[in-house]
């Protein structure tokens, strides 16, 4: 653990290279997060933003280049990996809930088990998160009793209950159908209101250059483009230009 | 040609009958425990990345699947003695059992692991649960239900080739029988008789489990979605 004495970001990737085989899927990706902000990745599949996001989380080991993330020097391979991940929050496309736990043991396992929090605290802190998303009452369902979009916010929950300083959303609405993604991306607005730090892996152009107060255009595991949301509507190179006009920008 | 059956002659002794189906019950309960935590913690060591461990647990449930029960109970039985250690027959029997299923347990639980989607994992280490935490909280449990049935069988043929044990003269039920059909010279009605326990013994079992299943599984209770 070692504070990066000249930012204050929350995240900071610099240089970052991987590869998997000999496909190089990052190459030279840099971007920083600062507290309170609200960062979107956006690119073709394959472009390697979900591997970025994956690397600040830890999930994927990088190659070369630093990243930061709270302090943490997670390019390292002497990273604390538990206390980074007490600091950071994941969401995930399949939700990926407990499915033998109701949605309060979902909730209340990880701050009993890793913070040590007593089970009558952590049933309240249950509450307050479902609460936050919108579903009070589905505290005693089990997952599969919740549609898709319900399971997703219960999985933000979730991740909220550990009080995390930096929020990561790999593509949380792509399995999800029009309705239920509004369900969801209003919950994530609400998060970005109170200030919470975000990064987000999305392919709903109109949420990102609504909630977003930069972009990160990759292609071909290049930082392509990136600047504030107005790039969405004015991009400068021909292939941010290109992706933001085949029907990806829905209003 | 007649059948003459005599079954009084022989069910006169049915405390002793009682006394062996009670003990089959008993290696049987004490080998399924003790052979699904040795199972489980094999299906553990098999899945590390730590050859050290993942070796011995392979070799282990190698051999033990590929050599007959009877000859395990005479190693287990024989190799104690011959280490001057002296156990009654019925510590042996078990031993030996838990020793044979839990190497079938291994297998059955390794499958069960290997069906826990990635997805659960990655999310269980997102919310910096430990390793240990993570196979205790997330892991086990969805790995058991998906195998129980599999589990369940296993754990029944168990208590039927204990019978084998009667080799070593541990007084479960088949040793029973033979002492008594020698008795009566009433053979057929005898094993007659032990078929039938041994068909009970097996209900109880999984009535047993089927109970066990209900209070490990408690969402398939509130979801009605039986196993």
């Amino acid at each position: 653990m070692q504070q990066n004495p000249s930012s204050d970001s929350i995240v900071s990737l610099r240089d970052v290279q991987k590869s998997f085989g000999s496909l190089r899927v990052l190459d030279g990706v840099s971007f920083a997060v600062e507290r309170g902000e609200v960062l979107a990745l956006i690119g073709r599949s394959g472009s390697g933003k979900s591997t970025a996001l994956r690397c600040i989380d830890r999930f994927e080991k990088v190659d070369g280049g630093e990243i930061v993330v709270c302090g943490h020097r997670v390019d390292r391979p002497d990273v604390d990996l538990r206390a980074l991940r007490q600091d950071v929050g994941i969401v995930f496309q399949s939700y990926n809930l407990f499915p033998h736990l109701t949605i309060e043991q979902n909730i209340t396992l990880a701050p009993c088990a890793v913070k040590g929090l007593a089970h009558s605290q952590a049933k309240d802190l249950a509450r307050k998160v479902l609460a936050q998303v919108g579903l009070e009452e589905k505290l005693h369902a089990y997952p599969e009793q919740l549609s898709g979009g319900q399971q997703q916010r219960a999985a933000i929950a979730r991740s909220l209950a550990m009080q995390p300083k930096v929020m990561l959303f790999d593509e949380v609405t792509s399995a999800l159908d029009p309705e239920l993604t509004a369900e969801v991306l209003k919950v994530i607005e609400q998060l970005a209101a109170d200030g919470m730090t975000m990064v987000m892996v999305t392919h709903e152009m109109g949420f990102a250059k609504g909630i977003a107060d930069r972009i990160v255009f990759m292609h071909r595991g290049k930082v392509h483009e990136t600047g504030p949301a107005s790039i969405l509507t004015s991009p400068t190179t021909p292939e941010l230009t290109q992706f933001v006009g085949t029907g990806n920008l829905k209003s | 040609m007649s059948l003459q059956l005599d079954f009084p002659a022989v069910l006169e002794r049915w405390t002793s009958f009682l006394a062996g189906a009670v003990l089959t019950l008993e290696l049987a309960a004490f080998a399924t425990v003790l052979g699904a935590l040795l199972g489980t913690l094999a299906a553990v060591g098999r899945g590390t990345h730590n050859a050290l461990i993942s070796g011995p647990c392979k070799v282990y449930v190698e051999t033990i699947r590929n050599t007959p029960l009877l000859v395990q109970i005479f190693l287990v039985y024989f190799g104690l003695a011959s280490l001057g250690l002296k156990f009654s027959a019925f510590a042996v029997a078990v031993a030996a059992l838990t020793i044979n299923v839990g190497a079938y347990t291994a297998e059955i639980m390794r499958a069960g692991f290997e069906a826990i989607p990635r997805g659960q994992i990655e999310a269980a280490e997102g919310l910096a649960l430990s390793r240990l935490q993570i196979y205790w909280h997330i892991i086990l449990l969805p790995a058991i239900e998906k195998v129980y049935p599999a589990l369940t069988s296993q754990f029944v043929l168990l208590m039927l080739a204990s019978s084998v044990c009667s080799q070593i003269s541990a007084e479960e039920l088949t040793a029973v029988a033979n002492y008594i059909q020698s008795d009566t010279y009433r053979a057929f009605e005898t094993y007659i008789i032990v078929a039938v326990l041994y068909v009970i013994l097996s209900l109880v079992m999984r009535a047993g489990f089927w109970g066990l299943g209900l209070v490990l599984f408690p969402r398939r209770r509130r979801l009605g979605t039986p196993l």
